[in-house]
């Protein structure tokens, strides 16, 4: 009984760190139509450099933050230098985002090395919960608060603000929106930038779950890749609920079956692309 | 004319061993020509039928994984294990095929490569069968007709042998109806579909073409290494293959074969300089891709008559191949 509690609260807190990578994975995909294989170097680009924010000796919030905007800078860089010259061809777009996965992923070996790092949790939730009289480390459950908090943060800001109409009539029908003035080329740059923000922010929240390595970013590609095919290209909810049954597939595949892990957690998307190729929430049949 | 112009290509490579100079070179020769057949095989689904892959590593490995273990554990022969692995691995294909033809374009990539991450994620967790990350090493290399293979002059023999065929059946393949169909389906779905055409099955059909000619580079690769670990299904191994493709020129013969020089000459000019292949293989990629979008081959014939690369670099939208423009082009 304590196994599945412990596990399914586990599944929870990975669950949480793959919707920041998922979100903005979809978010772009959704608004460019173009799948940016480089979320995975990003993500782990952040949790890089959340660490060495921390070894300077500055708050864990703080390491959120910077890595944050320091990768959402990158990617609007990457944005306005490679993709916005290529606009309009899909395909060259997304093995141009390969290159660059590769180039920030080899970058990183050599300004980090290539040890694993760990991360210690922020002091204030370095404790343990006790819930039905089952210990349980606090930050897991912080991290499953936080990416909620998130999932809430970016529902308000697709559905309440303006800048969230522009997008949602951005994906539904570009030409459009475009005919009655909506700045698509900034859009383009705000949006690349905000998903890859929650990329990095996400490698950092990860960073004292799944420690910092090189080869992370292929680890979290694929995760990344089958939430989206689950829940639906372009769909923030699919997101959500995709990153939760793919965490807990994960989670409990690596315990109950450790030789196959990796075969069962492709089996949803399998299943999802034989009966349902759109995925669960999906809209856009790309 | 032409034909004078390939019998010297044909002699020129026979005699290579006695001309270039070295040990080195001939193995550098054959890791060109074992390349050229990964190039070759993919390119029959990225450039002819339009069907961007990114899990062709999954080919090589599987192929390789299925004749490495099959002889050190089990003892089989040479001749046997390669017939059960080349089988295996076209058996795969047309499964992976079924799943990966549900979609189109990027979807088509992102499932791919979800895949090949499978295959790789089996070779590198699955130890007690594959040996983790240590992999699978005590292959020999064969002994067809009593020539000995361990001699790099006779193994360059074997690959140009190889290649020359796969070269050949894929000519005739491509000039073929059927490599009508192909490039109709790449070009025109849903004409093709109206003409009566089944657009699905032709695709299957070069999905597993594809497969079976990737396993057959993927023993070749196998026999040449005598060794097999989880990083030569990488994603990266995939990109490079793909690299290969897009540099050389998708569509076109020649292009995968002058691709794979390419890479493998860099690669293995640039780690004698500086052990940042990986990053190097990321510029690459994005120039090839901003600047070069047909490929080198086309690129050059281009060079020649315009000035191409000039207006690219000043911001001028590039030329688009037909088909490639939109995601959502699906038939």
């Amino acid at each position: 009984m304590a196994f599945w509690f412990i596990q399914s609260l586990n599944s929870l807190a990975l669950g949480g760190v793959l919707f920041t990578l998922a979100a903005g994975f979809s978010l772009i995909f959704g608004l460019m139509r173009i799948a940016n294989l480089s979320h995975g170097a990003y993500f782990m680009f952040g949790a890089y450099l959340g660490l060495t924010v921390l070894q300077h000796g500055y708050g864990f919030s703080v390491a959120v933050l910077a890595a944050g905007l320091g990768v959402g800078i990158l990617g609007g860089i990457v944005e306005r230098v490679v993709l916005r010259r290529l606009a309009g061809n899909s395909l060259s777009q997304v093995l141009a985002t390969l290159g660059v996965a590769f180039v920030i992923a080899d970058s990183s070996l050599w300004l980090w090395g290539g040890d694993p790092q760990t991360v210690s949790s922020p002091a204030l939730l370095s404790g343990a919960a006790q819930i039905f009289g089952l210990t349980f480390p606090l930050y897991r459950l912080a991290v499953l608060v936080f990416s909620i908090l998130i999932a809430i943060g970016l529902w308000l800001l697709l559905d309440k603000t303006k800048l969230g109409v522009m997008i949602r009539a951005s994906v539904d029908d570009r030409q459009m929106a475009q005919g009655v003035g909506v700045p698509a080329s900034k859009l383009f740059t705000i949006v690349f930038c905000l998903g890859t923000a929650l990329a990095g922010m996400g490698g950092v929240i990860a960073a004292p779950i799944l420690s910092v390595y090189p080869g992370l970013d292929a680890d979290m590609l694929p995760l990344a890749l089958v939430v989206v095919i689950l829940g639906g290209l372009g769909s923030l909810a699919g997101a959500f609920i995709g990153s939760f049954v793919i965490a807990f597939i994960y989670s409990f595949g690596q315990v109950l079956f450790p030789d196959l892990a990796y075969i069962i957690l492709f089996l949803p998307m399998v299943v999802i692309l034989a009966v349902r190729p759109r995925g669960l929430f999906g809209r856009i049949t790309a | 004319m032409k034909r004078a112009a390939y019998a010297a290509l044909l002699v020129l490579l026979f005699s290579l061993p006695w001309w270039i100079g070295g040990v080195y070179y001939v193995n550098l020769a054959s890791q060109i020509l074992i390349a050229a057949l990964f190039a070759m095989s993919l390119n029959l689904l990225v450039g002819y039928a339009g069907l961007t892959s990114l899990g062709h590593a999954g080919y090589l490995g599987l192929s390789a994984y299925t004749s490495s273990w099959l002889m050190v554990n089990l003892g089989w022969g040479h001749l046997a294990s390669a017939s059960a692995a080349l089988a295996g691995t076209t058996l795969m294909a047309a499964m992976f095929g079924l799943i990966a033809l549900r979609a189109t374009g990027i979807s088509f990539l992102m499932i791919t490569l979800a895949l090949g991450q499978i295959l790789w994620g089996v070779a590198y967790r699955w130890a007690g069968v594959t040996g983790g990350d240590n992999g699978i090493s005590g292959l020999t290399r064969p002994s067809p007709f009593g020539l000995d293979l361990g001699n790099p002059n006779y193994f360059y023999f074997f690959s140009l042998t190889v290649f020359l065929l796969v070269w050949g059946l894929i000519a005739v393949w491509v000039a073929s109806p059927f490599g009508a169909s192909i490039r109709g389906t790449k070009d025109q779905p849903r004409r093709m579909s109206a003409l009566g055409f089944n657009v699905w099955l032709i695709r299957w059909t070069t999905f597993i073409a594809s497969g079976f000619l990737g396993a057959v580079a993927g023993l070749m690769y196998v026999y040449y290494q005598q060794f097999i670990s989880p990083h030569s299904l990488s994603l990266a191994n995939s990109a490079e293959m793909l690299l290969m493709v897009i540099a050389g020129g998708p569509g076109t013969l020649s292009g995968p074969v002058v691709g794979a020089a390419l890479v493998v000459l860099l690669k293995n000019v640039a780690s004698d300089y500086i052990d940042r292949w990986v990053m190097l293989l990321g510029f690459v990629f994005i120039f090839i891709v901003m600047f070069v979008p047909g490929g080198i081959v086309a690129g050059i014939a281009r060079l020649g008559s315009s000035s191409m690369l000039l207006r690219k670099l000043r911001g001028t939208k590039p030329d688009l191949q037909p088909g490639a423009g939109h995601a959502g082009n699906a038939p």
